[in-house]
């Protein structure tokens, strides 16, 4: 059980990591920042409470892997990797500049701590398989974490994964559904029949698991549980607010594709206490 | 060619423990000796070509050499994407085995032709492709493309094709292999029509050329110095291929030869055409409705010379 006192410091980095995204997003204009927002906390539990990684050794064979599936929300991973000691903030400076490292969507090696270079969809649940089955053959403890979009959902290539991974009892894998009921253009269960969505993931031999996706201490205690001694992978669907931390972002899809102005900004840092 | 394939595959893999095995559910007993010696490094990823191919990515990204196979169009174009995104865009060293290349598998209809998978993969950045003329080609290219620092497509037929070269050649990624000096005709055939190209040669030689043949294995990277070569020497360049016009060892050889000034040899191109071929019969039947059986290969030869 997380301490009150780790808790509050989570809960600040945290605040960090989202007033992070909103300057990124306002100074290069880039969109999918509501979608960076809602899987802050995922990152931060896993980053801080779960994963057995090593800023100093970033490529350590016998690490644990983080798979950032959906990829369009990269500002949440390099600014989370950038609080984490794997990336020197000023790195963050090139985001988007033309000629820089950072891009919309990550690209293969772009910062220390990426494992894989992601932007199309469905396709981070292959690599953990991948991953998992390297390992296996390696005889490597590491385990697989992926955070994917509820969108991602929708990708065929998503549930030929989710077929595999049980088939071979890769218990190593998590998958974390950023499940913030939002997709580009509308809601994700209205678009396609995405519920039951726990159910599905159960019915395809997988160990499902609902949490709220913002609550850094029962997301710790979800990605950090033992791996199922059946064998099954694990799904977590994680309840997520789209914009999640922003009052007047919160759960409006206008700022999947909006940037903030410079009022915005302002107030949006006012409400995380960062100014 | 598969037989060739499957032997050297686990002879290879006795030599190097980091060699893996990936099928879209075929290869039934194909394969038995392989997982009989390394169970743990052969899976049969089912009828998921996506999965499997980014599945190979991830394991190539932990110093694995995995080879994945499947049905030619299956293999390339039902997951093109995830080669692009995950193998090339990472720059892996993912093996990708075609079977059933060309009109192999014509009986099976033109779900299973494949006339465009050279043309898709060829585009794919850092991506060599590879067709072996014979068994013998297919054994050296596999093992070329297993110490291929990035990903290669190996383009191969079915089984019982003839054997070509009662030795085995030098074989280089990228370097054509000359099987005959000729005169005024030089002949590049890529992959599964080699034994029809050295019939057609029989067959013009026998009306008075004197018909150069190479192996032209590689498809991507060209090999620009044997270009260079018989353009300046011969009248007419023949391309051979089990494979549409557009994109293929043809169009990638029109392609090299645009950007260079004027040359001395014609470039003539024989492939199939840009239609689907929807009626039944087996390969040596649409080989000869498409014209790439040894005799239209011969009479196209003689018309462009012609011309």
């Amino acid at each position: 059980m997380m301490k009150q006192t780790e808790l509050s410091e989570l809960d600040a980095v945290t605040r960090r990591v989202r007033g992070k995204i909103l300057e990124l997003s306002h100074r290069a204009g880039t969109p999918h920042l509501a979608s960076s927002l809602s899987c802050v906390d995922i990152l931060v539990a896993a980053y801080w409470t779960a994963l057995r990684v090593d800023p100093k050794k970033p490529d350590d064979p016998g690490r644990d892997r983080l798979i950032f599936s959906k990829g369009h929300a990269a500002m949440a991973l390099y600014a989370v990797l950038a609080e984490r000691g794997f990336v020197p903030p000023e790195v963050l400076d090139a985001y988007c500049v033309d000629g820089g490292k950072l891009a919309e969507h990550p690209s293969p090696g772009c910062v220390p701590g990426l494992e894989v270079a992601t932007g199309s969809l469905g396709h981070g649940l292959s690599w953990a398989v991948g991953l998992a089955l390297a390992a296996r053959l390696l005889k490597r403890e590491s385990r697989v974490l992926v955070i994917m979009s509820d969108g991602e959902c929708e990708e065929g290539s998503t549930w030929e994964a989710a077929l595999m991974a049980p088939a071979h009892k890769l218990s190593a894998i998590t998958a974390v559904i950023d499940y913030n009921k939002w997709q580009a253009t509308g809601r994700s269960n209205e678009i396609m029949a995405l519920e039951p969505l726990a159910r599905k993931w159960e019915s395809f031999g997988w160990e499902a698991r609902e949490v709220d996706g913002h609550d850094l201490r029962a997301l710790s205690a979800e990605l950090a549980a033992p791996q199922d001694p059946r064998g099954r992978p694990r799904a977590i669907i994680a309840h997520t607010v789209k914009g999640k931390g922003v009052s007047f972002m919160q759960d409006d899809n206008n700022w999947h594709y909006r940037s903030p102005s410079d009022e915005e900004l302002a107030a949006a840092l006012r409400e995380l206490g960062l100014a | 060619m598969r037989n060739a394939f499957a032997a050297e595959l686990t002879a290879i893999a006795s030599e190097d423990p980091r060699v893996m095995m990936l099928s879209g559910d075929i290869g039934n007993r194909l394969f038995d000796k392989f997982k009989a010696a390394f169970p743990e490094r052969f899976y049969n990823c089912g009828v998921a070509e996506q999965n499997m191919m980014s599945v190979a990515a991830a394991l190539a990204s932990c110093g694995l050499r995995p080879i994945a196979y499947t049905i030619t169009p299956f293999v390339t174009m039902r997951c093109l994407e995830q080669i692009r995104v995950d193998v090339c865009y990472h720059g892996l060293p993912v093996v990708i085995v075609g079977i059933g290349a060309g009109l192999s598998y014509a009986s099976l209809g033109a779900t299973h032709h494949s006339m465009e998978d050279v043309a898709c993969l060829r585009s794919l950045p850092g991506m060599s492709v590879v067709c072996p003329g014979d068994p013998v080609e297919t054994r050296l290219a596999l093992r070329a493309a297993l110490k291929s620092p990035g990903p290669v497509y190996l383009r191969l037929g079915k089984k019982g094709e003839p054997v070509v070269h009662k030795a085995p050649p030098d074989f280089t990624i990228g370097r054509g292999i000359v099987l005959k000096s000729g005169t005024r005709v030089c002949l590049l055939s890529t992959g599964t029509l080699l034994p029809e190209s050295m019939s057609a040669v029989d067959e013009l030689d026998r009306s008075g050329l004197t018909t150069g043949l190479v192996s032209f294995h590689t498809v991507k990277p060209l090999d620009d110095a044997l270009l260079c070569d018989v353009f300046s020497r011969f009248e007419l360049v023949v391309t051979i291929e089990e494979h549409g016009l557009i994109g293929g060892l043809g169009g990638a050889i029109a392609e090299w030869l645009c950007d260079r000034k004027p040359q001395k040899a014609r470039l003539c191109r024989i492939g199939g055409p840009d239609a689907f071929l929807s009626e039944a019969g087996g390969q040596e039947y649409a080989r000869k409705r498409l014209g790439l059986d040894a005799e239209g290969i011969a009479a196209r030869v003689l018309r462009s010379l012609n011309q």
